[in-house]
């Protein structure tokens, strides 16, 4: 399939405030194209998740949206410390956030789970030491 | 009910300016400090209770379409996290209440989850 769009977003791991701001972006996009609401909140939520994720676990990276009109592809690409067993950290509740990133309300181990559920298609490729990349598909229909 | 009679039966403060959004109406409410708990088991469209403040509280309520976000134990919310919430059109209370007094308060009124 022919992607039409692509919009790249450095994801800044330095600061914790502005984490989420590329997923604002992307969903002000989706919005001024027309996508479906209930899409554009599963594709919001999910890539939050991961965007957070690079910021809390990783020290950013960057986000890549690839759009059709039948599809949304999201590319979340890190060099952080990568993921030593995904089956875990799948896993509902399998977190190793520490308790600073905890008390910003982050680090129940609900991310990765919920990227799963609300995508079509979710795959994790990650070496320790290398780095994490995790490509979601939304299917429009 | 309306984010207005959620403010009033609230006793809160409304801390952004966008006072047309007062009149939204709403079904469902989700009281959480973690973040991740929200975006995990919260309605779409629900109002959010919080007693966490950050930018990430906005974001949060942004990415899953809720209109409104209540701050209880009087938290008040800073300049930029206003600027925030207004940007992506969320009405933010303030009120005075503890989580669960404000959660018992809106459960009653007759929001549910
Ligand atoms: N990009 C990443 N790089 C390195 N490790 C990661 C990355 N994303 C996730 N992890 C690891 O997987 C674990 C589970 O991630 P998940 O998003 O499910 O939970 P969390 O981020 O710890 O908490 P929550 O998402 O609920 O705030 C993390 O605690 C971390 O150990
Ligand atoms: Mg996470």
């Amino acid at each position: 399939m022919e992607d039409l769009l692509h919009y790249h977003y450095d994801v800044d791991g330095g600061n914790f405030a502005s984490a989420g701001e590329a997923s604002v972006q992307v969903k002000r996009v989706l919005r001024q194209m027309g996508f479906p609401p209930d899409l554009i909140r599963r594709v919001s939520i999910a890539m939050y998740e991961g965007e957070i994720n690079m910021v809390i676990h990783a020290k950013g990276g960057d986000a890549d949206v690839y759009l059709s009109p039948e599809q949304i592809r999201v590319v979340l690409k890190d060099v952080g410390p990568g993921i030593k067993d995904v089956a875990l950290a799948m896993q509902e509740g399998y977190s190793t956030a520490p308790d600073n990133i905890r008390s910003l309300g982050f680090g129940a181990g609900m991310g990765l789970p919920n990227m799963k559920r609300y995508s079509d298609e979710m795959t994790v490729e990650s070496t320790v030491g290398v780095g994490t990349t995790i490509t979601l598909v939304f299917n429009a229909f | 009910m309306t984010i207005r009679e959620i403010a009033e039966s609230l006793n809160a403060n409304v801390c952004t300016k966008n006072d047309s959004l007062l009149e939204k109406d709403v079904e469902h409410a989700f009281g959480s400090d973690m973040m991740s708990d929200v975006l995990a088991y919260a309605d779409e469209g629900s109002v959010l209770l919080s007693g966490l403040l950050n930018p990430q509280v906005i974001r949060t309520a942004h990415m899953l379409d809720m209109p409104c976000i209540v701050f209880v134990r009087g938290k008040l919310p800073t300049p930029e996290i206003l600027m925030l919430a207004e940007e992506s059109h969320i009405v933010v209370l303030s009120t005075p209440l503890r989580m669960y007094a404000s959660c018992g308060i809106l459960y009653t009124a007759g929001l549910d989850r």
